[in-house]
């Protein structure tokens, strides 16, 4: 990963992210294989000597010593004089935005003060890397929108290189610079969120970022990265194909609900592009995130359309017959995995 | 509400004062008036047959005599060691059943520091006698190990005392122990860890100040159970041990002299909260918390 970067990693809970972090930070040795912080092999370091400074998932402050002991704390671990260290944490309790608070006590401190002086704590230590282990994940929704964008900020900043774990997509997204999808332990793929999102290289990646439309098929027939697959009650989607699919494969086709369009008159859709009929099943109004869930009529295939917010079907009803269509290039068909994983919607 | 709540509150109060009752005739009648009928006791003086007066003879001759002033050092001395000894002992103890037991060999942890107060305190001395003394087992063991030429005689020693004070507090040391270790976030050992601290630091700056109203509290409970323990000191340390209650002793039972029995009793009160004072202080520890984590 580069240094100076956002670089996040996502994954289900229990796919071994924070093992992984553990690893980075020394708290477990791996079983094989090499860790290299700035070109320096890692693995017989101790993890009092790493480079790699951690924020845990609960933050862990000391809550027997003040706020600028906290942050000093490694400064003298590190042979600093303690009035240098004192110095230099309320440095960087006022660079994070906290000037004054050095004498409090931890637990007079709220949620989000507290997320800044552990990361405070960690940065003031000039890490090569900094490991977050779902440093928000305890924090309540609101609070965690707005530590989004300060520790985008913060990085920015500082530009030291973060680690980061997270189960939440919109974070790894928002955040990161760079993100890993993992699974079962392995790196799915390594690419930016705008990749990630558009090209997904495997299934899991497709129904996992972002909400998906997934539905299962045999290939029809295939001209070029096109493919065409038929589903069960005859649907016939139109996709990009991945290299290794051919005629007679079985496979799944991906759909974001935000790239399929909507339209009550069918000439509304552009007339290259295949497109179905459907009835409304539900309407999902969640502001800005509403969809509508519809049955296409031939094959009864649920699918779920992202509603844009202009108002346009701002009086969409249950029952009512719609058209829609999605362009074949922003479709993807992966050959289907052995235990279909339910993660995307509809299907 | 504001109108029910006179008539709510004095059942409950009643109730309160009920409950208490016990408490307070036990602390008032063991503990109060036997202290108040010393006090009277020791201040008090005989001029002749029968005639009393008052007047502190007896804490005049506490202070001139310098064998009674001796073994009240020596007593406080040992019983400050073997509340040290017994906290580095229990320590490791304490940290394996809070830290690193789980489950099951965790409770068998607590149980085996448990099982020896299954049986009486004298039968338990009287074991240490068996091992210890001259024909016993571990001085016959040191002269078939080629240790000693002779077996020597390791009763009637203060390290003997110190083994035997230490054994018989170990579980009051590791009760508080673990109750204090158990709060111990692992986080906070592993974040310290890993902003570069090491074994010692992590010790000194996060483990011990969370856990010293424990360790406050152990060691106050120890303290007091070694200064006032009149078993150990006499059946290991023999008739020289010079123990302090051995004195009180001496004065009421072999020598009769209730007033200066008192006013040892009296001293020996003073020595002990004398002493639990000044740790709290040098620990910078508040009573009212410890006695909370006990």
């Amino acid at each position: 990963m580069p240094r100076g970067s956002f670089f996040s990693i996502l994954g289900p809970s229990g796919c071994g992210k924070t093992t992984l972090l553990r690893m980075i930070a020394g708290f477990v040795a791996p079983d094989a294989g090499e860790l290299e912080i700035g070109g320096r092999a890692m693995l017989d370091v101790a993890p009092n000597r790493r480079p790699a400074i951690m924020v845990f998932q609960h933050l862990a402050l000391f809550p027997m010593m003040d706020v600028g002991a906290n942050v000093a704390y490694g400064l003298q671990q590190r042979g600093v004089a303690k009035a240098e260290a004192a110095r230099r944490a309320e440095a960087m309790l006022e660079r994070v935005g906290l000037p004054g608070v050095a004498r409090k006590r931890i637990e007079q401190l709220s949620g989000g003060q507290k997320q800044r002086v552990a990361i405070a704590r960690a940065l003031v230590l000039e890490p090569t890397l900094l490991l977050l282990d779902e440093p928000l994940g305890a924090l309540d929704l609101k609070l965690r929108e707005h530590m989004k964008v300060e520790l985008k900020q913060l990085q920015a900043a500082f530009g030291t290189t973060f680690v980061y774990i997270t189960h939440d997509q919109s974070e790894a997204l928002v955040l990161s610079d760079r993100v890993a999808v993992m699974n079962h332990g392995r790196f799915e793929q390594v690419d930016t969120p705008q990749a990630l999102y558009y090209t997904p290289r495997t299934p899991f990646v497709a129904g996992f970022v972002g909400a998906n439309n997934r539905f299962g098929g045999r290939v029809r027939s295939v001209s070029g990265a096109r493919v065409a697959v038929a589903g069960e009650g005859g649907l016939v989607l139109h996709a990009q194909g991945a290299a290794s699919v051919s005629v007679g494969d079985a496979v799944e086709v991906y759909v974001r609900p935000e790239a399929i369009a909507l339209a009550r008159q069918i000439d509304e859709l552009p007339a290259n592009q295949p497109s179905y009929d459907g009835q409304v099943v539900s309407v999902l109004f969640d502001g800005a995130a509403s969809a509508v869930l519809l049955r296409e009529r031939q094959s009864g295939a649920e699918i779920r359309v992202a509603l844009q917010q202009t108002g346009r079907f701002a009086d969409l009803r249950v029952d009512e017959t719609v058209h829609f269509g999605f362009d074949p290039a922003c479709a993807a068909c992966f050959a289907a995995s052995a235990g279909p994983t339910d993660l995307g919607h509809g299907g | 509400m504001a109108a029910e709540r006179p008539a709510g509150a004095a059942p409950s109060r009643l109730m309160f004062g009920l409950l208490l009752a016990p408490a307070l005739l036990w602390l008032i009648g063991l503990i109060v008036l036997p202290h108040v009928e010393l006090a009277v006791l020791s201040l008090r003086q005989r001029v002749a047959p029968g005639e009393y007066a008052f007047g502190l003879r007896q804490y005049l001759t506490f202070v001139d005599e310098p064998l009674y002033w001796n073994t009240f050092v020596r007593t406080a001395v040992i019983s400050i060691l073997a509340t040290a000894c017994t906290l580095l002992l229990a320590f490791p103890i304490a940290w394996t059943i809070a830290k690193i037991a789980r489950g099951r060999t965790r409770s068998v942890m607590f149980m085996l520091c448990l099982i020896p107060f299954w049986v009486s305190e004298t039968v338990r001395t009287l074991g240490w006698m068996i091992l210890l003394r001259e024909s016993g087992v571990l001085p016959a063991a040191l002269v078939s190990l080629g240790l000693a030429s002779a077996p020597p005689e390791l009763l009637y020693r203060d390290a003997t005392v110190l083994v035997g004070l230490v054994y018989g507090c170990l579980l009051f040391m590791v009760v508080p122990l673990v109750g204090a270790l158990d709060t111990l976030d692992d986080a906070w050992v592993e974040a310290a860890y890993n902003l570069g601290g090491n074994g010692v630091s992590i010790l000194r700056r996060i483990v011990i100040p969370h856990a010293a109203p424990g360790i406050a509290a152990g060691c106050i409970v120890v303290f007091m159970l070694t200064l006032g323990n009149y078993l150990t000191p006499t059946l290991l340390g023999g008739k020289n041990s010079l123990w302090f209650t051995e004195q009180i002793y001496t004065q009421f039972i072999t020598r009769f002299n209730w007033e200066q029995g008192a006013a040892f009793g009296f001293l020996l009160l003073a020595l002990s909260t004398l002493i639990v004072w000044g740790g709290l202080r040098l620990a910078g520890q508040r009573f009212g918390d410890v006695m909370r984590r006990t």
